[in-house]
């Protein structure tokens, strides 16, 4: 972007945007609304228009984002969280009077579903937190349990909703911060070694019977071909029987003969694949591969530990919805209803991958503004 | 990496961290999450490639099938036809709908949705319940068929909130001479699971597929089956049809040409009438059957569309038994229709027919007398008037002379107790007995009124209505005739000669008398002009003289009658078997071979007398089945238990029935019997019983209109 602005042919505010990310970032949103084209049966609707202004409005949302004071973000950080779990407490009360599980508010026209929120917001507040914890106390029991609740409590709301795939992207995204926060390694090592050793009993007692379905049908797909199993045999379908050059744009038939459930959304990949083959499964790789890259740029670049822990936290968050996303429709993770960012059709998703974007973008802004000082807090 | 209990142990000192040692914690444990990302992002690169490239084929193969749907479309079944080429069992396009049981979300409700949209009988409606309650998932259950385009339409459009229902363009089985041709051709039906089981074709379970049930239509399954066509069409998961792909055409399966005259079938089993009863007819010169009419019996049309509760309750609770094939699985006592045969064999064991015996209405052997049917006597008997008058003296008293072993021995040449090698689901061969045969079976010694009881075909002798047609034909020719059901077998038995030729001519003078001269039947005389049908008379009894005396009482009890006819007498061409159940006498038997045979020879005038006589009983055959089913299902629709659940049983259950019917004489064979008066000695003028009405002129056989019909 330096030589583009060399040349002064571009115009500096628009030359110093992050465009190693944003052209990737457009490509693969054009892409995935050429896939819900063709998945609405080659028509802008019903998938195609709406993914279009959707990616525009939450493109907005993410530019204000971007724009945010350093000083005004520290002190609203604590603020936005609180809110978002008064919100998940507020989904939980709507649920209970309304009677049955539900996960979102509403406003008017529009749903909000604050577990999706809660995960950039988790990450704030847990990059807010190491950034305020003395570097001594690193190691010490205060290090781990104010951040444990900060985990916790909105994992503990989500998963009463219940929603296990978002209270895991939580979780996800807050361990990461932890991790990165410097806390003893073997921790993670206890943590990870009992979570293991835990699994079949939470297996046994703390899923609910489809929940174990689908663990079963992951481990053995073949044992229920038209029932659980079902999904993941067809995205499989589509995606081998695309080859490496596909069945061409609106050619595939496993997406458009109703075949490979929920073309549009969890298996968009899979419609992709079956139209563009692996051709097209590599460019999507590559694209994602070129946002997570400039991702950890942005956490690497940064000044201090709060902007290097949010940066981070936000790349982790995106990556952990393509790796889950990707590793479903490959057959190589159970099936889960985690979105595809900026291919699937859906707004939630969508929203939460543009505010992670939006503070990559933020923190890059402050880093060009203030280079790297060095050592400070 | 710093794992403090293994490299400080429990004492772990204090150490200072610093900002920069987070920094640089944070930078290597950045570096350690990217690379486990780009991990990640490798192992689903190769994922892809893996599924794409390695797995290409197998996936592409999987999402063929999966878009491509084979529906086997059911071959046309192979006609049925006569011995002229007139169809006995045909297909008609029609509209059809059937269920698969699997794929209904709410079977009673689809089901009460399609009474409506049907408008069904709720009998048949509270049937198709029953069915689909039973029937394993896969196995089509037919709603209806035959259907208007108005109804077909109607339910097209509403089939997506009837899932499970398959409506179709399809072929259906018609058997235009409806019950005459019911036991001989039998019926289809879709394949039981027993039938899948043992032959797991797919065609068995496609909708609307029929396979052959009974009759001739299950023996020439293989021939007449053909190869079922294919359409291959791109379907949605949901199962509906996007487009047509490749449609194969389906090979229609072979025609089987019967020696049946058709409409000579149709025009015996009306005649029977009220009565119960069978008409075998066969032609002598080649021994084609052309006739095997069994009644009253089923309408094929209406089992084919699957047998009904109210329908089946009504067929089993009748004592007429129309389920059972008479001609193949009806044993009677063949009475004095044996007389005949009986002659042969003392003219081969060398009696001279000329010589005489005195009949004063009874022969004393040892100590017992054995009476004629003619309790006056018929006075001096020679076997040619042993044969007209039906004289029983004179074949008890030959009998004694030349013993039992020629006598049974002729009886099996003349095809009593043979099984013909014929194409038919199966046949009863009945009994001759004889000496070895009684000590075998019953453990008993010979007794001189078993010779007389069989001389006059009674005691154990049983015999079914195919074997007396087969009796007659060999007789009249001499030669040793074998049925044939096919025209593609070939005639068979006529180089075997049983009898010289001035035997024959005996014999035959003798039966021609029977009707034409001063016998037992002069009522069966042809109202045609210069062919004289002979033949003889039988009245066979079932029980004791003490439970009923054979003419009137409950009708089971009355006297089987029994006539066996050939026709030209001297030159014959036709021959066969007209079987009564309890008929009360031969009375009840020859009229029918007169109109048949009347028939056969001049077929305007064998209708005119038809017609006359089916004014007087309520209609056709045909019309009086179908008004006892609705007067049945009137009465007593509601409340009959349902049909077996396998259609085998219900032809196990005829069968085994058969069987325990035809031991019934046995009650009454170690008794003598004391012959029943033969009917009308004296004879009739010919022509009188076909009473000269205006009677308007019956079809042969209802033939339908050539649109109805298609290949």
């Amino acid at each position: 972007m330096s030589t583009i602005a060399a040349r002064g042919i571009v115009p500096e505010p628009i030359a110093r945007q992050p465009w190693e990310m944003l052209i990737p970032l457009l490509l693969i949103t054009g892409f995935g609304g050429l896939v819900l084209y063709s998945a609405g049966g080659g028509s802008m609707q019903p998938f195609a228009m709406s993914h279009f202004i959707r990616f525009l409005v939450f493109s907005v949302m993410a530019a204000i984002i971007a724009s945010m004071p350093r000083d005004a973000v520290r002190v609203l950080t604590y603020p936005a969280y609180l809110t978002v779990l008064v919100m998940l407490l507020g989904v939980e009360i709507v649920g209970q009077v309304g009677g049955g599980s539900q996960r979102w508010l509403e406003a008017g026209p529009i749903r909000i579903q604050p577990s999706e929120i809660m995960k950039p917001a988790v990450v704030l507040a847990m990059a807010r937190f190491y950034e305020t914890l003395p570097s001594g106390m690193i190691g010490s029991w205060r290090s781990l349990v104010p951040s444990g609740m900060l985990i916790l409590l909105p994992i503990s709301l989500v998963l009463l909703q219940p929603d296990l795939g978002t209270s895991v992207a939580i979780a996800f995204g807050g361990v990461v911060v932890m991790f990165l926060a410097g806390l003893p390694l073997w921790w993670f090592l206890l943590a990870g070694g009992t979570g293991i050793a835990a699994m079949p009993l939470i297996y046994f007692f703390a899923l609910r019977p489809y929940q174990q379905a689908r663990v079963t049908t992951f481990l053995d797909p073949e044992n229920d071909p038209l029932g659980a199993g079902y999904h993941i045999a067809q995205s499989k379908i589509a995606i081998g029987s695309g080859g490496i050059f596909g069945k061409g744009f609106n050619n595939g038939t496993q997406s458009h003969l109703n075949y490979l459930p929920e073309p549009h959304t969890d298996f968009v990949f899979a419609s992709m694949a079956e139209e563009w083959g692996l051709v097209g499964g590599l460019f999507v790789l590559t694209m994602y591969a070129l946002i997570l890259r400039w991702g950890w740029k942005v956490a690497n670049e940064s000044q201090d530990r709060f902007c290097a822990l949010l940066a981070a936290g936000a790349t982790a968050t995106i990556f952990f919805y393509i790796a889950i996303n990707l590793l479903m429709v490959m057959g190589m993770a159970p099936a889960k209803g985690i979105p595809l960012p900026w291919m699937s059709h859906g707004g939630s998703s969508m929203m939460t991958n543009m505010i992670c974007i939006g503070l990559l973008m933020m923190v890059n802004r402050w880093n060009r503004m203030a280079p790297r000082r060095g050592l400070t807090v | 990496m710093k794992i403090p209990f293994l490299r400080d142990g429990p004492e772990r000192t204090p150490r200072m961290i610093n900002a920069s040692i987070l920094r640089g914690s944070f930078e290597r444990r950045g570096l350690l999450i990217g690379a486990v990302q780009g991990g990640v992002g490798v192992l689903l690169a190769l994922r892809l490639g893996y599924l794409a490239i390695a797995e290409n084929e197998k996936y592409r193969l999987e999402s063929e099938s999966n878009r491509v749907n084979l529906t086997l479309v059911p071959p046309r079944r192979g006609w049925i036809l006569d011995r002229n080429g007139a169809p006995l069992a045909s297909n008609r396009a029609d509209f059809r709908v059937d269920l698969i049981p699997e794929r209904l979300v709410d079977g009673d409700a689809t089901i009460d949705r399609l009474g409506q949209l049907l408008s069904l009988e709720p009998a048949r409606i509270a049937d198709i319940k029953d069915k689909v309650s039973t029937a394993r998932g896969f196995q089509p259950v037919e709603v209806a068929s035959g259907l208007g385009y108005e109804q077909f339409a109607a339910l097209s459009v509403r089939l997506p909130d009837l899932p499970g229902v398959v409506p179709q363009r399809g072929f259906s089985r018609f058997y235009p001479t409806a019950s005459s041709v019911g036991h001989l051709i039998g019926y289809v039906g879709p394949a039981s699971a027993e039938e899948y089981e043992k032959d797991p074709n797919p065609l068995l379970i496609t909708p609307g597929y029929k396979i052959g049930k009974d009759g001739l239509e299950k023996q020439f399954e293989k021939n007449l089956r053909g190869v079922p066509g294919a359409r291959r069409v791109e379907v949605t998961a949901g199962g509906r049809i996007v487009r047509d792909l490749e449609t194969r055409e389906d090979v229609q399966g072979q025609p089987i040409r019967l020696t049946i005259d058709g409409p000579l079938q149709d025009y015996a089993a009306r005649r029977i009438g009220l009565e119960s009863g069978s008409v075998v007819v066969m032609d002598c010169r080649s021994g084609d059957l052309l006739c095997m009419a069994s009644m009253p019996s089923f309408d094929p049309n209406s089992f084919s569309d699957g047998i009904g509760g109210v329908e089946y309750a009504m067929l089993r609770d009748d004592e007429r038994v129309p389920l059972r094939n008479k001609v193949l699985k009806g044993l009677y006592p063949p009475g004095s229709t044996v007389k005949p045969m009986v002659s042969m064999a003392f003219m081969q064991a060398g009696i001279d027919p000329n010589e005489t015996v005195f009949c004063g209405g009874g022969l004393q052997v040892g100590n017992r007398r054995f009476g004629c049917w003619n309790r006056r006597g018929h006075g001096s008997v020679d076997m040619a008037k042993g044969i007209y008058q039906s004289c029983d003296v004179y074949f008890y008293a030959m009998a004694q002379r030349v013993g039992m072993d020629p006598i049974a021995a002729m009886a099996r040449r003349c095809g009593m107790g043979q099984e013909f090698p014929l194409p038919v689901t199966s046949q009863f061969f009945g009994t001759v007995p004889d000496p070895a045969w009684k000590m075998k079976k019953w453990g008993r010694e010979w007794q001189a009124f078993d010779t007389v009881n069989a001389t006059i075909g009674q005691g154990y002798m049983l015999s079914s209505p195919l074997q007396l047609a087969v009796m007659a034909s060999r007789i009249a020719t001499g030669r040793h005739v074998m049925p044939r059901l096919t025209l593609d077998t070939k005639p068979k038995g006529f180089e075997t000669i049983d009898f010289p030729l001035e035997q024959v001519e005996y014999v035959r003078k003798a039966m021609s008398d029977v009707v034409n001269g001063p016998g037992t039947a002069g009522r069966a005389r042809l109202p045609i002009d210069g062919t004289l049908m002979a033949g003889k008379t039988g009245t066979a009894q079932v029980v004791s003289l003490s439970i009923s005396n054979g003419k009137s009482g409950p009708w089971k009890y009355r006297d089987h009658g029994l006539f066996i006819f050939f026709a030209p007498y001297d030159n014959p061409r036709y021959a066969g078997a007209v079987v009564i159940e309890h008929g009360g006498g031969s009375g009840s038997a020859y009229p029918i071979a007169r109109d048949v045979m009347t028939f056969l020879f001049d077929p305007a005038k064998g209708l005119e007398a038809l017609a006359a006589l089916e004014a007087g009983w309520g209609g056709t055959a045909q019309q009086r089945l179908e008004a006892r089913y609705a007067a049945y299902a009137a009465e007593r629709g509601a409340s009959v238990s349902r049909p077996p659940r396998r259609e085998e049983e219900i032809f196990d259950r005829v069968e085994a029935e058969a069987r325990r019917a035809a031991t019934q004489p046995e009650a009454i064979a170690d008794e003598v019997i004391a012959p029943r008066p033969e009917a009308n000695p004296s004879g009739t003028p010919p022509g009188a019983a076909a009473a000269p009405q205006a009677a308007a002129p019956a079809t042969p056989a209802p033939v339908p209109p050539a649109a109805e019909i298609s290949e």
